[in-house]
């Protein structure tokens, strides 16, 4: 690299610690020098070897430190010295030595004992005094003083100990608090070329900018400068952005794939009475589908109320024999109080049900839609939710066909993004024909159901009608092509709300 | 939907043709079944619910044979009568009112007949029979019986015999506690004081439906080679298209099929009744409804192909099929028979304007504006518990309760939002901070006055998590959403047992209550075991769009 790019591209740091690095080859060194602190000379050295100028090793070493007492000792001396001072003016009791010379019981203990062996005092009756041997020595430094010292100014390799630094330590090792050896993790740095080069150019601190202030562009104090120049190609410490669930994203775009086709969206509670969900959609009141393993009973509250008697009647008429129509019903006697149990609705057809009860003769032909949350009473496990995404399409059309719901069908797959679509018969209790669609699968080079159907029985239409007018309906589930969007194999991950998850979630972009 | 298994060299002689593994896997499904599998010998097959028809091996073939042209038309079956009668006492009419009956002879059972003959029987009661509550099958070999057979109800504990597979005799009332079939179907019995029996003329009993044969009247073996069949129901209808399915398919296996004559109180029925059903063909409305343009021939060759007959402008519905209410299921089956591969789809031009709902227009506008302020939508479920709603935020809410959740955790609808976000947060503890999340979603509250007995509020929560987070910065946030919906509102200070005191406000706007903005308590914290303050506000948004509208 250039080197004076390189100059110009030092950050502050940098520059305070480039003037020293050929003078030192430690972290610590450094820091003594050029007066950084450790985490600004560490982030000066990381920054100078990305840009190559020098490289960091790092070693573990053990060192001999002073510990609490012994700094003590090393400021009022050691406390078999102030024993012995204690004494040279005249004898005293054993009991007394400690306040003298300022001792802690146990210190002077230790004292007693250590000065006796060394014949530096002698006791009679329980008073003490100096010998001849302890004056003398009281006169000299001694080799642990020394020792003292010596570690007092920088952590000492236990290797580098002379054999009677050594004798000290190991004596006071077994004292209180006064040294220990402590593991250091040294730093090191060693010059690149480029390293070298560097450090012989004469930088100045504070002659780039670094950053760009408000003053600065006041006062026009930025002119004639350079800037610090920045490493573009970095990394930078990651942000987040706020966002739409994913889940929400990919029924977003379903309900516009639903408008471009001129559906005009209907919308309605999750909470609702058998009537509406089941019995007002012809699904005679033994279905399986109604069954308490399937549906979501409520308990509080049990039952709700039916809607006005003219529509019951002619539902109930539906049921049992086939109303006006010509029709056999389900020869059953229907029974209301069943039709006023109160379920999560089991899909959105509930509200296809509802709008066409409401739909003027005026308003026809008419295209509706809607998506929602729907409700089935399951375990919940890797490929089963009690919650679940359906869309749901009706076209009211006196000149509505089986070859239109085809077309809407195949048109309504293609905009989801799957261009093939195959139909095959199926069953549902309210729809003739009814119709599942599969669509290929180029990935995993199969057919994948996707949803059911039909056009939906004159037994469902005329009461809620008036007429029996071809409605066609389709309704498939969203969760799988969501699934298969975002690439989730775990249906519990779509309402998992794992924020580093959904933080890094692709945006649905079909 | 019930699945059923076909041995394909039986299955290949029934429908008279071979196909290869490649033509069943096409054509299987466009009759409107699943193929499940074809492997070796054996071929696996969903049959939709409206076609107990053919959840037999005979049933299935005789429809597919139809349907890829080898014998299409009406099968005609010859029915025999046995002159032997089955006597309906009046006692069963408010326990279990009807039965359809039949003999068939000729039949050579070995073990495999056997397991087919048992595999109809389950299917029809799980499916057609609703687990036997609204209908059951007794199948007993002939030889062990007295004609004529009495149907009628009797006190439980005055009857006794051995029941199937059982080692000794057992009174009706016993049966339920004892036997493992009574175990299980007894609770179709609750509350009778009367048990339905079948007994020959020796006054040996037969079977007590919907449970249990007798181990004695009541087993087909390898010997068997006549058998007596009932089904017994709430409804005569249902009965005798059960016993149709039945015999028709013990015919295709080479039976003889006879009828009963059956004394009921109020008058005689002959079963089984094999005289096919008539529907007036409507040409126009089959080609309106399917959008094709089929001449009368044509149709009535695709009906044939279905298994129907056409005679004089009606068509002849086979004696079997249950599922044949209205012209639209000829329809149908005429669609199926043309092939739902061979139409042509067509979008018709019918001009109608797209249109979102502005309440879900509104909605999404407001998601817009709070993840302008980085904050991040979380989507969690309608279904909670009211230890999250209530135990863990203080409260005491009336909640909207399910019935038998299979899911203790997720068994009431909830009320508000923020226990929702709360769970977020403490799920996502081991995540950086700060972590600021919304949601906005539907809340259910008790409401006697409505169609439900509950009402429903979409409602915005906003939580902010973190070091920070406080009254400050979530009125900061309440304050962007206000400024850009254009809303005034108002505050003031109250008391929320969620929330610190001093520290929540209620909002309202125009005079209505509207949302609750705060620091939630540091116990409530402490009880979705957090350790970073939220503050936070809930908004009622089904009350503020009233305010907007």
């Amino acid at each position: 690299m250039d080197i004076n790019r390189l100059v110009e591209s030092l950050h502050p740091l940098e520059r305070k610690a480039v003037p020293f690095l050929a003078k030192c080859s430690t972290l610590k060194e450094l820091m003594k020098l050029s007066k950084l602190s450790e985490a600004e000379a560490m982030r000066a050295l990381q920054w100078l070897e990305n840009k190559g100028v020098l490289k960091i090793s790092s070693e573990v070493k053990e060192t001999v430190q002073l510990d609490s007492n012994g700094k003590e000792y090393l400021k009022k001396g050691l406390p078999e010295r102030r024993f012995l001072e204690a004494l040279k003016k005249s004898p005293l009791p054993i009991k007394d030595i400690g306040k003298a010379a300022s001792l802690s019981a146990e210190e002077a203990t230790v004292c007693l004992g250590l000065l006796k062996s060394k014949a530096a005092i002698s006791i009679d009756k329980g008073v003490v005094s100096v010998t001849d041997h302890g004056l003398k020595a009281l006169s000299k430094e001694w080799l642990e003083e020394a020792f003292l010292k010596r570690i007092s100014k920088g952590g000492v390799e236990p290797s580098a100990l002379s054999p009677e630094e050594r004798f000290s330590y190991d004596i006071f090792r077994k004292r209180k608090d006064i040294v220990r050896s402590d593991l250091e993790k040294i730093k090191r740095f060693e010059l690149t070329d480029v390293g070298k080069a560097l450090s012989k150019e004469k930088i100045k601190a504070g002659d780039a900018i670094d950053r760009l202030k408000p003053d600065m562009l006041r006062d026009g104090s930025w002119k004639g400068k350079t800037f610090r120049r920045y490493d573009v190609t970095i990394n930078v410490p990651k942000i987040c952005r706020g966002k739409r669930h994913f889940v929400n994203q990919a029924t977003d775009y379903a309900k516009q794939v639903w408008i471009e086709m001129g559906f005009k969206e209907m919308q309605g509670p999750m909470v609702n009475t058998c009537f509406w969900n089941f019995d007002a959609l012809f699904t005679a009141q033994d279905h399986p589908v109604r069954d308490l393993q399937d549906t979501f009973y409520m308990k509080s509250p049990a039952k709700g109320k039916l809607p006005d008697k003219k529509l019951v009647d002619k539902v109930r008429a539906m049921h049992e024999h086939g109303g006006d129509l010509e029709s056999i019903g389900w020869q059953y006697r229907w029974d209301p109080e069943t039709a006023k149990r109160i379920i999560l609705r089991t899909h959105t057809t509930v509200l296809s049900a509802k709008t066409l009860a409401a739909l003027k003769k005026s308003d026809r032909p008419a295209k509706f839609f809607a998506v929602g949350r729907c409700f089935r009473n399951e375990a919940i496990d890797w490929s089963h939710l009690f919650e679940f995404n359906q869309t749901e399409g009706i076209v009211i059309d006196e000149n509505a066909n089986f070859r239109h719901l085809l077309g809407y069908l195949k048109r309504f797959f293609t905009k989801l993004g799957f261009p093939q679509a195959r139909f095959r018969p199926a069953y549902f209790p309210y729809t003739e024909p009814s119709v599942e669609i599969d669509v290929f699968h180029p990935m995993h080079n199969k057919w994948v159901e996707l949803g059911g159907a039909g056009i939906f029985r004159p037994e469902v239409v005329e009461p809620l009608l008036g007429e029996a007018v071809p409605v066609l309906a389709w309704g498939p589930g969203f969760d799988r092509i969501m699934m298969e969007y975002y690439k989730i194999t775990d249906l519990r991950d779509l309402y998992k709300n794992d924020l580093s998850q959904l933080r890094g979630m692709r945006q649905w972009m079909r | 939907m019930p699945s059923i298994k076909l041995n394909k060299t039986v299955f290949n002689r029934l429908v008279g043709k071979e196909l290869s593994d490649a033509e069943l896997r096409e054509r299987i499904p466009m009759l409107g079944t699943d193929l499940e599998s074809v492997e070796g010998d054996e071929i696996n097959v969903e049959v939709f619910p409206n076609r107990p028809d053919m959840l037999s091996e005979q049933g299935f073939a005789r429809a597919f044979s139809s349907f890829i042209g080898v014998k299409k038309g009406l099968r005609k079956y010859a029915v025999v009568p046995s002159g032997s009668k089955v006597v309906i006492d009046r006692s069963v009419s408010d326990v279990r009112p009807f039965t359809a009956c039949a003999i068939v002879k000729n039949l050579k059972f070995n073990d495999e007949k056997i397991r087919e003959m048992i595999q109809i029987q389950e299917k029809l009661h799980v499916t057609f029979g609703r687990n036997r509550k609204k209908l059951a099958i007794g199948v007993y070999p002939l030889e062990h019986i007295k004609l004529p057979i009495r149907y009628f109800a009797e006190d439980p504990k005055k009857v006794k015999f051995q029941p199937l597979e059982f080692p000794r005799e057992l009174t009706g009332l016993q049966i339920i506690s004892q036997h493992p079939a009574g175990r299980e179907y007894g609770h179709l019995l609750e509350g009778k004081d009367r048990f339905p029996f079948f007994a020959d003329a020796n006054k040996e009993i037969l079977s007590m439906p919907p449970i249990i044969n007798s181990h004695r009247t009541g087993k087909v073996t390898g010997q068997t080679s006549e058998v007596f069949i009932e089904c017994s129901g709430f409804d005569f209808n249902t009965c005798n298209i059960c016993l149709n399915i039945i015999v028709t398919a013990l015919a295709d296996m080479g039976g003889k099929i006879c009828s009963m004559e059956l004394e009921f109180p109020d008058g005689k029925k002959t079963t089984p009744d094999l005289e096919p059903r008539r529907m007036k063909l409507d040409v126009p409305f089959v080609n309106k409804w399917l959008g094709l343009r089929l001449s009368e021939d044509q149709m009535t060759d695709l009906l044939s192909r279905m298994g129907y007959g056409f005679e004089m402008g009606f068509v002849l519905i086979p004696a079997y099929r249950a599922d044949i209410l209205h012209m639209v299921d000829l329809a149908e089956d005429v669609a199926i028979a043309y092939g739902y591969d061979k139409f042509e789809p067509e979008i018709p031009d019918v001009a109608t304007l797209g249109e979102e709902s502005p309440f879900e227009v509104f909605r999404r506008r407001i998601s817009d504006v709070l993840i302008g302020l980085g904050l991040i939508e979380t989507s969690t479920y309608n279904l909670t518990n009211s230890n999250d709603q209530n135990s863990k935020m203080g409260t005491d809410l009336k909640l909207a309760e399910l019935e038998s959740a299979v899911n203790t955790d997720y068994n009431v609808l909830r009320a508000w939002m923020l226990p929702c976000l709360m769970k977020v947060l403490h799920d996502n503890k081991g995540t950086e901070y700060p972590q600021n999340i919304f949601e906005i979603g539907n809340c259910f509250k008790l409401d006697a006055s409505s169609e439900t007995g509950v009402c429903e509020f979409a409602r915005i929560a906003v939580a902010l998590c973190g070091p920070d987070a406080d009254f400050t910065r979530i009125k900061q946030v309440l304050d962007v959403l206000a400024q850009a919906l254009d809303f005034k509102y108002e505050s003031k200070e109250v008391e929320h047992p969620s929330f610190i005191p001093g520290r929540v406000a209620r909002i309202s706007v125009g005079g209505l209550d509207v949302a609750y903005i705060g620091e939630l308590h540091p116990q409530v914290l402490a009880n979705w075991e957090l350790e970073m303050p939220v503050s936070c506000f809930e908004l009622n948004m089904t009350e503020l769009y009233k305010v907007f509208k």
